[in-house]
């Protein structure tokens, strides 16, 4: 166990994570949707002092988790949120997710309910290179960031950074921050063209500015 | 040599991981007039209450882990008797290294009130007659069981548990522990369980009442002098047997491969599963007492740990309790939606929960078989709770 934290510790950390981490405040709940192996959560706990909650389809996922002392849940993002009041966390986390869950919609609308805020973290399909494979080639795009191929892959859904925009914009929903990012770094020029995933800050619905202001963190029970 | 050697070190090594030879301890509590007030609002006492207990327990008392049994189990949990062939009945789980570790954990499991093996039961003697209690035993509940279980505590100067952890009938008094006594609970650690029977849960229960009652020599229940319901009880215990298996693990095991050919006496057992059923049943009779099955059996059918409220509300009372929740795919006796009821009670309560569904098709034998990835959960679980 201790083997495998000092492993991660020692990891440099993704930059979609280094994002992340940058993007929760310090003390904050995070439910963490789709938390994969843990790293995420083991990080924003470590290095930000946050209290979380995972979920996770993956059972040999959830016994890693269990070995990084995380609190984490066996199930379906999309069955798993109606459990949880309204604002019940500071963040609600979907990195990488989203786009494999069944129904994108509900589960968006409960995370902006759960979540006092709701960080969407997707690949881009409509990055360059996947561009040209298309365009060039005539394939189903294989990328670092959508590394599947079209017969063997968890994502259902394949959305561009232009798409969500445009999804967000057509719902009402308030984008707080983007952050674009290659494989390296952050993109600011044409991210639609050069960012291989997008990540978002929205608004949650039940969001309270006053309550936001006297945010303090811990408030999960454990 | 060299494969000598192997096995040699391999031996010691297993025994390094065991609790050794162990012996069961008798404590009495409740002698008149301080009997136990069961939840019936009858009185029971004096209450026997048979135990066992591994490793040591630290100067903060705050090691202490309470292991609960199942329907048939006992007080015996880890170790091995003196003489005896077979170890405790989750020794896979307790010992240096294991699961619960005895290197760090100091871990009490207690036989349940109304059982057989040494605490207080229908076959005890009623000090009022002097006769086994019989049908005079009254009507005990999980909630008796550890209302009793408490009193051990007391005695053994535990005030607060690090963990509560069980399996099945055990997994309901995990439930019930974090219930009635929330500040004494750190941990709980319901396995293949559920906050409430079933009505097939029920339904197996009654087939298995039934056929030892419908035995001639149950005798409501006076048949401590004379032969016991043996024929009913068996049969009770291999009904019992079946829904702890599933459908794949019963093919795995027996296939409809037969036995002696298949040549056998007109409906004698001729497929390998009837034998195996046969053995367990006969097997059963030499060690358990067909009061007491009646007795527990029903105590798990009335067990519902809302009682009418919300699981989320009653639950919610263990607000510094965290929760491990374990379930397994092909148990169809205590299906996986029957925790995740207890998790989604957690999580609306804002409950410290950890859930997990592990594949396994063992049916619901698996938190007892199942034990490489039950002994990941359990182990890292207890560091964190632990604050190791």
């Amino acid at each position: 166990m201790i083997k495998l934290e000092t492993t991660l510790l020692a990891q440099p950390l993704r930059p979609d994570h280094k994002a992340i981490l940058n993007l929760v405040p310090s003390g904050a709940s995070v439910l963490d949707l789709g938390c994969g192996n843990g790293e995420l959560l083991f990080h924003l706990i470590n290095l930000k002092g946050i209290s979380g909650r995972g979920v996770e389809i993956d059972e040999q996922s959830i016994y890693q988790c269990v070995s990084l002392g995380l609190s984490v849940s066996h199930q379906d993002i999309d069955d798993c949120l109606a459990e949880y009041g309204d604002a019940s966390f500071d963040y609600v986390v979907l990195n990488q997710s989203l786009q494999q869950v069944r129904q994108f919609e509900p589960v968006l609308k409960e995370a902006l309910r759960v979540g006092r805020k709701v960080i969407v973290g997707f690949p881009n399909f409509a990055y360059i290179k996947a561009r040209c494979q298309i365009f060039f080639s005539g394939h189903t795009p294989v990328t670092p960031s959508l590394p599947y191929q079209w017969y063997d892959t968890p994502n259902l859904h394949f959305l561009s950074i232009a798409d969500f925009i445009q999804y967000c914009r057509q719902n009402n929903l308030r984008v707080e921050k983007t952050v674009y990012l290659d494989a390296k770094r952050e993109i600011r020029l044409w991210p639609n063209l050069l960012a291989q995933t997008g990540i978002f800050v929205l608004a949650g619905r039940t969001e309270d500015p006053a309550r936001q202001r006297s945010l303090a963190g811990g408030k999960l029970k454990r | 040599m060299t494969t000598m050697t192997n096995s040699t070190d391999g031996l010691a090594a297993q025994k390094s991981r065991d609790t050794g030879i162990m012996a069961t301890s008798y404590l009495t509590i409740a002698r008149p007039p301080h009997e136990l007030i069961l939840e019936s609002g009858e009185k029971l006492g004096p209450v026997t209450l048979a135990y066992e207990t591994y490793g040591c327990l630290n100067t903060a008392k705050s090691n202490a882990i309470l292991v609960l049994h199942a329907l048939s189990g006992d007080a015996h949990a880890a170790g091995y008797h003196q003489g005896a062939d077979n170890p405790g009945w989750w020794h896979n789980m307790i010992g240096p290294g294991k699961a619960f570790d005895t290197d760090r954990y100091f871990v009490v499991c207690s036989n349940v009130i109304g059982g057989c093996k040494g605490s207080t039961g229908p076959s005890s003697i009623n000090p009022q007659s002097g006769q086994p209690y019989g049908l005079d035993f009254p009507v005990i509940s999980v909630k008796d069981m550890v209302q009793a279980q408490s009193c051990l505590l007391d005695y053994l100067g535990i005030d607060k548990l690090l963990c509560a952890a069980g399996g099945s009938m055990g997994g309901m008094q995990v439930l019930q522990w974090a219930v009635s006594f929330p500040e004494r609970v750190r941990a709980a650690i319901p396995i293949a369980t559920a906050a409430k029977h079933s009505p097939q849960q029920i339904a197996f229960n009654e087939v298995g009442r039934q056929a030892i009652m419908a035995d001639p020599n149950w005798n409501g229940g006076r048949y401590y002098n004379t032969a016991p319901p043996a024929r009913g009880l068996a049969v009770a215990r291999m009904i019992g047997h079946i829904t702890y298996m599933s459908d794949a693990s019963m093919a795995a095991k027996f296939g409809r491969r037969t036995q002696n050919g298949g040549q056998g006496v007109k409906f004698s057992p001729e497929f390998e599963v009837e034998g195996y059923l046969q053995y367990r049943g006969d097997n059963f009779i030499k060690r358990f007492d067909a009061n007491s099955y009646l007795y527990i059996t029903e105590a798990l059918d009335h067990f519902d740990i809302a009682n009418g409220s919300s699981l989320s509300e009653v639950l919610g009372k263990a607000t510094g309790t965290s929760f491990l929740v374990i379930a397994f795919k092909s148990d169809w006796l205590y299906p996986a939606y029957q925790s995740l009821e207890i998790v989604k009670a957690c999580q609306r309560a804002n409950l410290d929960v950890t859930y997990c569904e592990v594949n396994s098709t063992y049916g619901h034998d698996a938190f007892l078989i199942e034990i490489e990835e039950e002994e990941h959960l359990i182990k890292h679980f207890l560091r964190r709770v632990s604050g190791d």
